[in-house]
């Protein structure tokens, strides 16, 4: 528990980290605008980030809530969403495996794609790391920046004119990570299809259309893997 | 969602949808973490229609967004939200940048809403 030693680590994490942070920080403002934008108040806003702290089902759950859709399609949408993460924490459990349950039990909250993605790459890489400090330095960066954004978000949001269609920056945010989740013909198949349910299935009641084209998606996903192979 | 309607149950609702979701991701990131030692491995029945969830999921939130079926074909492609999603999924294609993407496709949208069409 060398002093020096500790912060090394948790720095590590956080330089590695700050690339991402460019492209959360705008993200995280977006989240704050399109709570604004479709009725939020600041408390709820920060709320949401700090309770569910996960970008995609943010922005589709403030949609949804924006167009008044049913609570149960808000939460079933948002849920369908995160359901990624389980892949996550499968990938990185092995990692914390030693650790105690609290300390797992807290490190799960900071688990996102980004500080996922960061490290597992450098635990492969550099064994020698204190793993739930550097995790720690990664997903506690990224979670100050979104939390700020959110809150400069709420505050610009509110004094930009609609006409400006600054919430066409939420979907521009899910293209910037939909273009490379469609790594090969399956993922890229599903991608297809879920978007033309999706436009087509627009006039669903309970605005279910967005639940209906992902599951279609997932489903001509799995197809597609089926008859490939 | 540009019309700025406030959620017409108010407060309450929108706290317990912050809520339930909050809890339902927390369960799925805190999922394997936890069981690790009981649990080795994913079950392939698991993992197979997980990998589709984030190209399903991206693509039903983009794709309403940019566009919207119209009686013609001209009238649904000269929508400057599918042109600039256009532009901006180059950019993603191009340079997988998440700022670069949104700058670009806020300035196209802008372009033809401002100039092109106004």
């Amino acid at each position: 528990m060398d002093g020096d030693l500790v912060d090394a680590d948790l720095r590590a994490g956080v330089r590695d980290v700050s690339p991402l942070l460019l492209g959360i920080a705008p993200f995280g403002l977006v989240a704050g605008i399109a709570a604004v934008n479709a009725g939020l108040g600041l408390a709820e806003a920060v709320g949401m980030s700090v309770i569910v702290f996960a970008g995609a089902s943010q922005l589709a759950a403030i949609e949804l809530i924006g167009e008044n859709a049913p609570l149960a399609v808000v939460i079933g949408t948002a849920v369908v969403i995160n359901l990624r993460v389980v892949m996550y924490s499968a990938s990185i459990a092995p990692h914390f495996a030693d650790y105690g349950r609290k300390l797992r039990a807290g490190l799960a909250y900071l688990l996102t794609d980004q500080a996922y993605a960061i490290s597992v790459a450098e635990f492969e890489e550099n064994p020698g790391r204190s793993r739930w400090r550097y995790y720690l330095g990664a997903g506690g960066a990224l979670w100050v920046v979104w939390q700020i954004g959110t809150v400069a978000g709420v505050v610009v949001g509110a004094g930009v004119p609609d006409a400006w269609g600054l919430t066409f920056a939420v979907p521009l945010v899910f293209l910037a990570l939909l273009v490379p989740a469609m790594k090969d013909r399956p993922t890229t198949a599903a991608a297809v299809a879920a978007g033309a349910v999706t436009v087509v299935a627009g006039g669903l009641p309970l605005n279910l259309g967005l639940l209906t084209g992902a599951v279609s998606g997932i489903a001509v996903g799995l197809l597609t893997e089926v008859v490939g192979a | 969602m540009t019309g700025g309607t406030p959620f017409l149950d108010g407060s309450i609702e929108v706290w317990l949808a912050i809520v339930v979701i909050g809890v339902a991701t927390y369960g799925f990131r805190l999922s394997f973490i936890h069981l690790f030692g009981r649990i080795d491995e994913v079950p392939a029945r698991i993992r197979r229609p997980l990998r589709y969830v984030p190209p399903a999921v991206l693509a039903a939130l983009v794709l309403p967004n940019l566009v919207t079926v119209r009686p013609s074909v001209v009238a649904t492609l000269a929508d400057e939200r599918l042109i600039a999603g256009a532009v901006a999924g180059v950019i993603a294609w191009r340079t997988e940048d998440v700022t670069a993407t949104i700058a670009g496709g806020m300035v196209t949208l802008w372009l033809f809403r401002f100039v092109v069409f106004a």
